[in-house]
């Protein structure tokens, strides 16, 4: 499922979190910056998923290619070696049906218009903030029970 | 000074820290985000952060002494550090990195030699401020106290 819109901020009402099961969902985060995985893995464990964490879009997609899924993709868009956009574009190639999230710093609405087209399911400005997470373990949650 | 005195100047420590404009709601964030099982996590967080500054400042230097200036270059390294800034909540870097690009866009060397001086500056200044905070915890925390949140 593709979404058009690019949030740059999530106001939803929330579930509480004991109405939430995260527990066997995983997700990898995908950035060059050490402090930014760092910072999205606590983010995610927080609510109870198990984390994983690439350098670049070429490390993520050699972790699919080795027979590794998760429910949830954090990708950054500028990464050396592959950045988001042609890592997402792979993966979805690749027959991947994860959710995959973009967490850019980019301005502009074209950019981020153009990440979105790449084949993501939503796109967040950076840094994620816990209203994020929540709207996202929704939609998980959400698409778990549909399937 | 006793750890009452030390946790009250802590919090009027902190409370000046986004009054001034020097840390925003994403350092508070940051701070939800530490617990038990990861007492140091800020601390850890705001080192990589240190880290990645420092070298990112030292690159932009670099490109700028340069006799043709790469400005795409150094519109990607202000990025990451606008990116990075904005991360943990150092909103006076992050607003000058703003400025930055925009003398980068407009190729203005310049207008790029001047704010990264003050980037450099506002750097230093709310790295020496998180430092003196940070300092002020383990005080707290070495008189036996729990730091306030």
């Amino acid at each position: 499922m593709m979404l058009g819109n690019c949030a740059t901020s999530s106001s939803l009402s929330t579930t509480s979190d004991e109405d939430i099961v995260n527990n066997n969902l995983t997700a990898l985060v995908v950035d060059d910056s050490p402090m930014i995985r760092k910072l999205h893995d606590m983010h995610l464990k927080k609510f109870g998923l198990k984390v994983q964490v690439a350098e670049n879009g070429k490390n993520a997609i050699d972790l699919f290619r080795c027979g590794a899924s998760f429910n949830l993709i954090l990708m950054d868009k500028e990464m050396p070696i592959m950045d988001g956009a042609e890592a997402t574009r792979e993966l979805r190639t690749m027959g991947v049906t994860s959710m995959i999230v973009g967490v850019t710093s980019l301005d502009s609405i074209f950019d981020r218009q153009a990440f979105m087209e790449a084949g993501l399911d939503h796109c967040f400005t950076k840094p994620l903030t816990t209203e994020n997470i929540n709207f996202l373990l929704q939609e998980l949650n959400k698409n778990n029970e549909e399937n | 000074m006793d750890l009452v005195q030390l946790q009250r100047q802590l919090v009027d420590y902190r409370t000046s820290l986004y009054h001034e404009g020097f840390l925003d709601e994403q350092f508070t964030q940051l701070q939800e985000l530490q617990d038990e099982n990861n007492p140091d996590f800020v601390v850890e967080v705001v080192s990589l952060y240190f880290e990645d500054s420092e070298r990112l400042l030292n690159e932009l230097s670099k490109a700028l002494e340069q006799q043709i200036i790469d400005f795409k270059r150094i519109d990607a390294h202000v990025h990451q550090l606008k990116g990075s800034s904005s991360s943990i909540g150092a909103q006076r870097v992050q607003k000058l990195c703003i400025v930055f690009r925009n003398y980068c866009e407009a190729q203005n060397v310049e207008g790029c030699l001047k704010c990264l001086q003050q980037v450099k500056h506002e750097y230093s200044i709310v790295k020496t401020k998180l430092e003196s905070m940070f300092q002020l915890e383990r005080q707290i925390l070495n008189a036996g106290g729990s730091v306030p949140v």
